[in-house]
């Protein structure tokens, strides 16, 4: 009798949890099946599920009207630029709050993650004037810094809370065996942070990809990247869903497939901390 | 060489002093054990002596050398930690190799050392293994194997057997000493089991409360000990303490007898007390007295052939020649 309860149990769990990840998931999936309408489908009272006239049509507008390529380069070069640079300067200042703690370290820590509290658009202003005086408006070297500023308390937080699993002893012992600080790093530290760290860059990728708020008010034509490339189908001309969902699925596939091929590596490194 | 002095070391963790004042002077190719109940310093004093943590004040000197201020590799020590620590990633032989890699060795040199500690510990067919395939006892000679090709002046272990199960770490005992007695190096071992210490040290040193109670060798500490914690620390099961109007009347406040010098006898003794248990270990048959009169309960050893019940009342004599006296303040008189 206790088996055949819990199979109900289990299976009203399988229930539930798919038509949790269903009703998250459903949007992208409407965005996809809605690329392969035509406009006058895409708008349709009542909306079309399955069944209408699969079309490749958007795909080849949107490629046509602008440059797909130029904004995919943008976004890989602004992701991959801000992750870059944001792990060489998580790497060593999560290393010293992990392993040299002092009394404000923790401080630091909520200090830091008290920054991504504050609304983004509250120092718009004075970022956006810092850029047009620096001469870094519509720049990917700019997008790069501030992506990487925003960003950097949560990777710094993940580390941290990565490397405080690493034994001290491992440490010491490295230490005992005569390596300096940098072996230390280089042959013990990083090689058994590995999948912490892989996990950080790939979140910070996935976060640096999808950001919107800096990306469209920091970039016009040169820096764009595929989040501009997604706007810049909403507004002038009114509603074109079907260009627009087109455009839309273009901008996310890459990171789509990325998280996908590593949504292991990723829900370990977001639940490493909390399960041991 | 492994001469270590320690003066006037004192160690402070915020406000709290958990090494006071302490003088130290381990021998060249000594084999001492620091023993004590946990948070009495005894690893802390290791960490120090290794470089791990810094000195509050004093001085520790190596080998007539002023070592303090030194970085834990230039002290020429080598730790073998309780939780093993060996590199995870890295496999044995890697994990040998690896101090000998941070000096800057050529490999063949290195090649030659690794094979000869890991033939000497037994760890030949396991070369290409990673630590996680390695159980308890070989990951902890790993840790042994990593010690000692870098030829170090001591070797320091912090509670080395303490993961292992019974029957392994007495195996492990065994060659730790016989390591010890091969390489003649100094070792400095910290355990909180007094059989090890027992068993192992040429000298204990018994810790507490950041104190060192006495240092002496093991049977000098158990014959002669200075106060009434060494005299309970050390001796398994634990001496008897007996106060009160006997103790006075032998001129003492407390007085201390171990288990096996109180007899059983047939006839009307001193003492008479009723057995409240009898833990049979075949050899010996350790009873715990009750209403005694003298103490709460007594600790005897009695001979292993004889059987006793519970409720059982008995005669004791203790040896007379063998009390040890302690004044009011716990001193040995």
């Amino acid at each position: 009798m206790a088996r055949s309860v819990k199979n109900q149990q289990k299976m009203v769990n399988t229930v539930i949890a798919w038509t949790i990840g269903l009703l998250i998931f459903f949007p992208v999936l409407w965005t996809v099946l809605t690329s392969f309408k035509t406009e006058g489908q895409a708008i349709n009272d009542p909306p079309l599920f399955l069944f209408f006239d699969w079309t490749l049509e958007n795909y080849a507008i949107v490629q046509e009207r602008s440059d797909y390529m130029k904004f995919l380069w943008n976004s890989i070069f602004i992701a991959g630029g801000s992750t870059l640079l944001g792990i060489l300067i998580a790497v060593p200042a999560a290393w010293s709050m992990a392993f040299v703690p002092t009394k404000r370290t923790k401080d630091i820590l909520l200090w830091m993650l008290s920054t991504k509290m504050l609304p983004a658009v509250g120092v718009l202003y004075p970022i956006y004037i810092g850029c047009i005086k620096l001469g870094l408006l519509d720049s990917r070297l700019a997008l790069v810094i501030i992506l990487m500023l925003i960003n950097l308390p949560i990777i710094v937080w993940m580390l941290y809370t990565y490397f405080r699993e690493i034994p001290r002893d491992i440490l010491e012992a490295s230490r005992m065996d005569g390596a300096s600080l940098w072996k230390e790093i280089i042959y013990v530290l990083t090689p058994m942070a590995i999948p912490g760290i892989a996990s950080t860059i790939l979140l910070n990728l996935i976060l640096a990809w999808n950001e919107s708020f800096w990306t469209l008010n920091l970039t016009a034509a040169k820096a764009g990247t595929l989040t501009a490339f997604i706007a810049s189908y909403s507004s002038p001309e009114g509603l074109f869903f079907a260009k627009l969902s087109a455009a839309s699925t273009m901008a996310i596939a890459p990171i789509l497939i990325l998280g996908w091929f590593s949504q292991k590596q990723l829900v370990r490194g977001l639940t490493f901390g909390a399960v041991k | 060489m492994g001469f270590i002095e320690l003066k006037q070391v004192t160690k402070n963790f915020g406000d709290l002093q958990v090494i006071k004042p302490l003088d130290l002077e381990i021998k060249d190719g000594e084999f001492t054990v620091f023993v004590g109940p946990s948070g009495c310093g005894k690893s802390t004093l290791l960490r120090l002596i290794a470089g791990l943590e810094d000195l509050t004040s004093g001085s520790i000197q190596i080998d007539g050398r002023e070592a303090s201020q030194d970085a834990p590799a230039k002290r020429g020590l080598a730790m073998v930690f309780q939780s093993y620590a060996l590199y995870p990633h890295m496999n044995v032989y890697k994990n040998i190799a690896f101090p000998l890699k941070m000096v800057g060795m050529d490999k063949d040199a290195i090649d030659k050392k690794v094979r000869k500690a890991a033939e000497v510990l037994n760890l030949n067919d396991y070369l290409e293994r990673k630590p996680a395939q390695l159980s308890g006892g070989q990951r902890q000679r790993v840790a042994i194997g990593r010690a000692i090709v870098r030829e170090p002046s001591a070797f320091l272990f912090d509670e080395p057997l303490s993961n292992l199960d019974a029957a392994l770490r007495v195996g492990m005992r065994l060659e730790i000493s016989e390591l010890h007695k091969r390489l003649n190096t100094t070792m400095i071992y910290v355990t909180h089991d007094q059989v090890e210490a027992m068993t192992m040290a040429d000298r204990i040193v018994v810790m507490n409360h950041g104190v060192i109670e006495q240092v002496g060798t093991p049977l000098e500490l158990y014959r002669n000990p200075k106060n009434l914690f060494v005299a309970g620390f050390i001796g398994s099961p634990k001496m008897n303490f007996i106060e009160g109007s006997w103790a006075q009347a032998q001129g003492a406040h407390s007085v201390g007898i171990r288990p096996e010098h109180i007899s059983i006898t047939a006839e009307q003794s001193e003492w008479k007390g009723v057995v409240k248990m009898a833990e049979s270990l075949g050899s010996d048959t350790f009873l715990h007295i009750q209403d005694s009169g003298v103490a709460e309960t007594l600790t005897v050893r009695a001979d292993g052939e004889k059987s006793f019940n519970r409720g059982q009342e008995v005669f004791l004599k203790p040896k007379k020649e063998s009390l040890h006296l302690f004044n009011e303040k716990g001193e040995r008189q």
